[in-house]
């Protein structure tokens, strides 16, 4: 059994403050998942920031039996992306299995093990493609020599398919668990050695592979969050401080425990202010034989809570004062010629001012976890984490133990969106557990989820545009302002940080000569998260507004425009116009995911020609385009809407082309665009938070509207570009270029331009 | 505190439960079994869809003490090997992203087909309409739903 695992180095996405970055150590144990198979030990290079090379260890992806059962490890989180099939898909394409006997195992969460395991920002096929496609590659190597040994021919005339090595030659074939005998001790080849198969020949990558858990979902069957049951096991409901950074002053409880079933009531101690991304908030926890006693119990507490300074807050008042802000002027961010100069010349200055709300992710499942507490200081925890590792140093830090005490077994996600990130309701299951001395599930109810979410910031935007005399965009300044993801951690984080400038506002790609992007202070009254796309939601919806403003007032075709002003096919860069600052590339060197401006060309062409862009259209219905390239992938987007004779608004087509570098799995890219015009409908059309005196209005699905399929786009349709670059993320990329297309097609429909979201509610 | 006894998936059971209890709380915490979900808890999102007497019904909004001798169907109970026509469907165009919505959609799907065998598109947008997914796969499970209505 191999266990030596060089070191390795993870990477973590660079707009987010907090984040783990877990220790690395030389050695370790294999463990659990060596039984009964053989477990491969293989060094991975893959290219990390700046351009240095960074060493992988993902030995324990896969195992093979003497009964031909190819298990392949998940190890990063599924929440609806279809993850946990495409990265197996993988591994099994290299190794030439057999996908109908390939089970897929979910890791724990353990990054010296499995390496990077925080599924978030569209990375997961990015980073791990290559590794991978090593892990399979190596094993069919191993397999190989073992077959071509036995036969006495040589490796290079042998290959491997469904789950067999075959001989050209002599059509020998024999099976994998034939061979598990002669490699489970071989030694492992230097990845070097190891030549992956050309494309032309993969079997799973590429194609529509269903995903692993189809009908494990379709039957009930498929184990979420609140799903798993421990001998034992109490309920925990808890009311937690309506504003934040509220404590307790007193409460009673008499009530509360006089319910059957009610055992006990806890008291979590909150962070105070700033609540941090990882704590818990102050708040009473009641705890109970069974979910609906808890929550019962939760309601009857009556608890005198000391607000804080946030009592007083109020989300409106606070937009108003973004949005005047804006006026004025602010820290620069980028700069390219001179504004001024651009001012002076033009013929025509247009000015809009852009506001969104704070959005909640809401995911169906509402956050569940849950822990069990051993006596000698270990625990054991079940969670639909995001980010299993981060989980685990907020829980050791919390019950103040060691990390390597917390074992965090990751079940599915009922929806991610980045609120499953944070591991505050982790930790609450960990603390809870602690003081019942019994394993415990904290249920959040849909208002908890609602009340307490690390929500989307809440945005205001000015740009000023101008045209000169030859009618071309002479000058572009945007004002940003948004409380910072960094303040939920770090209330001296009054700007955006330069990672959420670079989604969508600094990596403004057109050729205007006069740039001028700025930021202005702001602070967080709430915990601000991240969600879905992030502040690619906020940035692109100004930018394409504007842009479909300006294209008009040319007397130009947007799209044409589009395509003029990115330009010649080319590499572009933005680090040289940010004083002091840096574009952040989605923590990707530039030189290795260079921003190609012909990459985006291709694809708006695509979608144009695909959706019929110019061609005319039946009396009541109307064309919005917008294209918006985020983490690393590039998307154009063109929606149709349509006022049938009622007046009733509908989205009877949407197309998108999107170039993602290599497809692993077609229907998992197109499932992830179908969805993110779903969930980008609902933020232009239907939700928005808003806070008065502290608190969060909206408790639930009637308050905060999330769309239904009456209101939902009917055919949407995605078009693949071919592409052999490097494979990126496709979880997030579909949000940003819906948002303005829509509201430039309702804007062709109406004639009245969206200025602030969301426009339906 | 009072014993019940009512009929889930065939299997007569007896509960000793708070009267006021929803039935997605029998069913998942007294009765252990997971496929029903929560997710609002006020009959807005259809995740508890189960079936009572074959109508669809929001068991986190539904009192044990209604459910009498009326017989309740979960997605455990639809089918004995996942082979509903609507399963099959929905494993046909692999209508799942998180899964979390889908067992409330199936179950409120079965009961649109058992009221409605052969719905109009515009009968089935009406009959989903209470039942949210944030993943938004919708296009898939009416796909699924009218796959379903032509194969049964
Ligand atoms: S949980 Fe019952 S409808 Fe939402
Ligand atoms: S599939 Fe995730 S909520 Fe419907």
């Amino acid at each position: 059994m191999k266990s030596f695992i060089p070191v390795f180095k993870t990477r973590e996405p660079q707009n987010k403050s907090e984040v783990f970055i877990p220790s690395r150590r030389d050695f370790l144990k294999l463990g659990s998942l060596a039984t009964g198979g053989f477990l491969l030990g293989v060094n991975f290079q893959c290219s990390g920031p700046k351009g240095e090379l960074l060493t992988f260890a993902p030995n324990v992806y896969l195992s093979i039996d003497s009964d031909n059962l190819v298990t392949i490890i998940a190890h990063r989180s599924e929440m609806g992306t279809g993850i946990r099939t495409s990265l197996p898909q993988i591994v099994a394409d290299e190794l030439g299995a057999d996908w109908n006997k390939v089970k897929i195992v979910q890791a724990e969460g353990d990054e010296e093990k499995y390496g990077n395991q925080n599924t978030d920002g569209s990375f997961s096929v990015r980073m791990f493609y290559e590794p991978m496609r090593k892990a399979g590659a190596t094993a069919k190597h191993m397999l190989v020599a073992a077959a071509a040994e036995k036969w006495g021919v040589p490796a290079s005339e042998c290959t491997t398919e469904n789950g067999q090595v075959i001989h050209a030659g002599s059509n020998k074939k024999i099976d994998f668990g034939d061979l598990i005998e002669k490699v489970k001790d071989a030694p492992i080849p230097a990845p070097e050695s190891v030549t992956l198969k050309d494309p032309s020949t993969f079997t799973l990558i590429g194609k529509d592979v269903a995903i692993y858990d189809n009908k494990a979902i379709a039957t009930g069957k498929a184990v979420f969050g609140a799903d798993v049951d421990l001998p034992n096991m109490k309920i925990a409901v808890v009311r937690r401080s309506p504003v934040v950074g509220a404590k307790v002053i007193s409460y009673k409880d008499e009530k509360t425990l006089a319910i059957p079933g009610v055992s006990q009531v806890v008291k979590i101690d909150g962070a105070g202010i700033p609540p941090g991304l990882d704590k818990p908030l102050e708040g009473l926890a009641v705890i109970a034989d069974n979910t609906w006693a808890a929550i019962k119990g939760a309601d009857a507490l009556e608890i005198e809570w000391d607000l804080g300074p946030n009592q007083s807050y109020n989300s409106e008042i606070q937009l108003e004062e973004m949005l005047a802000s804006t006026a004025k002027d602010g820290k620069i961010r980028r700069t390219r010629g001179n504004f001024k100069t651009a001012l002076q010349g033009a013929a025509k200055v247009i000015e809009r001012t852009y506001a969104a709300p704070f959005y909640a992710h809401s995911t169906i499942e509402p956050p569940a976890a849950i822990a069990d507490y051993k006596g000698d200081g270990t625990v054991e925890i079940w969670a639909p984490t995001q980010h299993p590792q981060w989980a685990r140093q907020a829980v050791a830090a919390a019950l103040d133990i060691d990390y390597q005490q917390v074992k965090m077994n990751v079940t599915l996600l009922g929806g991610g969106f980045g609120r499953k990130s944070k591991p505050d309701f982790v930790v609450e299951a960990a603390l809870l557990s602690k003081a019942a001395k019994s394993p415990v599930r904290v249920q959040w109810t849909r208002q908890c989820d609602l009340n307490h979410d690390f929500y989307h910031s809440l945005s205001a935007q000015r740009i000023k545009a101008t045209i000169d005399k030859d009618g071309k965009i002479s000058g572009w300044n945007h004002h940003t302002v948004f409380p910072a993801i960094g303040a939920t951690g770090n209330a001296d984080e009054v700007h955006p940080s330069d990672g959420e400038l670079g989604l969508g506002c600094t990596d403004f790609p057109y050729n205007v000569p006069h740039i001028q992007i700025e930021t202005h202070e702001s602070k967080a009254h709430t915990r601000i998260g991240w969600l879905r796309s992030v502040s690619n939601i906020h940035h692109s919806f100004a930018i394409n507004c504007m842009m479909d403003e300006l294209a008009e007032a040319r007397g130009v075709d947007p799209v044409q425009q589009a395509l003029e002003y990115l330009g010649e096919d080319r590499n572009i860069t933005f680090t040289e116009e940010m004083p002091g600052g840096k574009y952040e590339n989605y923590g990707e060197p530039i030189d290795a995911f260079p921003w190609n401006t012909g990459r985006m060309k291709r694809v708006i062409e695509r979608v144009a020609k695909e959706a019929g862009w110019g061609n005319a259209l039946p009396e009541g219905q109307s064309l919005g385009f917008a294209s918006q390239k985020s983490f690393l992938t590039y998307v154009a987007c063109i929606v149709k809407v349509q006022k049938d004779t009622n007046g009733k608004i509908s989205i009877p087509e949407v197309h998108y082309a999107v170039d993602c570098g290599v497809a692993v799995n077609t229907d998992r890219i197109r499932s992830q665009f179908e969805g993110g015009a779903q969930f980008a409908t609902s933020l232009v059309m239907t939700s928005a938070i808003t806070f008065e005196n502290g608190k969060v209005k909206q408790n639930n699905f009637d308050t905060y509207q999330i769309i239904r399929m009456p209101q939902s786009p009917k055919k949407i349709h995605v078009h693949i570009v071919e592409s052999q670059e490097k494979p990126t993320g496709v979880g997030e990329p579909p949000v940003p270029p819906y948002i303005p297309a829509l509201c430039n097609a309702m804007y062709k429909l109406t004639g009245e331009r969206i200025f602030k979201l969301p426009f339906g509610a | 505190m009072e014993t019940f006894q009512i009929t889930v998936n065939g299997k007569k059971q007896d509960v000793t439960a708070d009267p006021e209890m929803p039935l997605l709380w029998v069913i998942r915490d007294l009765l252990a079994m997971k496929g029903t979900k929560f997710g609002c808890g006020q009959a807005l999102c259809g995740a508890c869809t189960v079936l009572v007497d074959n109508e669809a019904v929001r068991s986190c909004s539904y009192p044990i003490s209604q459910v009498g001798d009326q017989k309740i169907t979960t997605i455990e109970g639809l089918s004995e090997d996942g082979d509903h026509p609507l399963q099959k469907a929905w494993v046909e165009h692999i209508v799942p992203q998180c899964g979390y919505c889908q067992s409330g959609q199936i179950m409120n799907a079965a009961a649109l087909l058992i009221s409605n065998p052969k719905p109009s598109e515009s009968d089935l947008e009406a009959a989903m309409a209470g039942n949210l997914c944030r993943c938004g796969t919708y296009t898939r499970i009416k796909d699924a739903i009218l796959t379903a209505s032509q194969n049964s």
